[in-house]
């Protein structure tokens, strides 16, 4: 049940992030360029989004147990340290060369498009490079239950 | 700066949020986890048992969206604007980035401030400062 639950919210995000155009770069691109024409389209995805998941999160916090009895994963970590603000700076320098973000990205690969697949590959070089860089650091596992 | 009003489609924009959000909400309240595409993508890679069936299915169900999509009509268009090497660093950056801060606009963006989790507002307002910062630079300053 919990298996069909996952491949079916993920089946919807997939088709909302095609819906929302956030699977078409040039929009994205269009959102974040401030300084011209300015394309507020991807601000409303965001607000609806949030506007929809507010109630269930609401309810999610309070819970030990979902409702097919999977414990409650919600991240734990409260600090906000250099690692967040460091990586969330890079993370918007990579999504704005490309006007590509994580989710559509995936969602883009078996639509067909080359580009997706260079992006993916070296997304996951990047992620991989991190392991690497961590494991120098302290011996795993980091970051755990990181979103 | 003006709003591009021949681009503008607040229809579409609010529906697939409102998908998005739906499907946020489901993954959390049926299986207690967190829509954050990176984040999952990140942990199969690191190789953590916990829950790899969930997380890999949900992200086949991302794959599988354009091949229904496909089945009803037409997929919507993806211009992309930079070649590859652009698609490379943005791509590292990206991956990177994502497990640093450990979350991406799914993660922090979508999930985090509807949790209202201040570490996610924190990252979501870097993300995109560092985000209009950088179209700034390489769309006015750069290419000119």
């Amino acid at each position: 049940m919990r298996r069909l639950s996952a491949l079916l919210a993920g089946l919807l995000f997939g088709t909302g992030l095609l819906l929302a155009g956030m699977s078409n770069s040039a929009k994205v691109l269009g959102f974040l360029d401030l300084a011209g024409a300015w394309d507020p389209s991807l601000a409303l995805v965001m607000a609806a989004a949030i506007g929809t998941a507010l109630l269930p999160f609401s309810w999610a916090r309070r819970q030990q147990r979902s409702l097919l009895d999977a414990p409650m994963q919600l991240p734990q970590k409260r600090e906000l340290d250099r690692r967040l603000i460091g990586g969330s700076f890079l993370f918007g320098i990579g999504w704005d060369i490309a006007g590509v973000c994580p989710g559509p990205a995936l969602t883009l690969l078996l639509g067909g498009y080359w580009q997706s697949l260079i992006f993916v590959l070296a997304m996951l070089g990047g992620m991989w490079l991190f392991g690497v860089l961590e494991q120098q650091r302290t011996p795993w596992p980091l970051n755990r239950g990181s979103r | 700066m003006y709003i591009d009003w021949v681009h503008f489609t607040p229809g579409p924009a609010l529906a697939g949020g409102v998908l998005i959000g739906l499907a946020a909400s489901l993954f959390v309240v049926l299986n207690g986890r967190i829509a954050g595409i990176s984040g999952l993508l990140g942990s199969l890679l690191q190789g953590n048992a916990d829950g790899r069936d969930e997380k890999a299915l949900f992200l086949l169900g991302l794959l599988a969206a354009p091949l229904l999509w496909g089945l009803f009509g037409t997929l919507p268009e993806a211009e992309f604007q930079t070649g590859w090497p652009g698609l490379v660093i943005a791509g590292l950056l990206v991956g990177l980035g994502t497990r640093y801060g450990s979350g991406c606009t799914s993660g922090h963006g979508v999930c985090g401030i509807s949790r209202l989790s201040p570490r996610s507002m924190a990252a979501t307002l870097t993300f995109m400062a560092s985000g209009f910062a950088t179209v700034f630079v390489l769309r006015h300053l750069w290419g000119g």
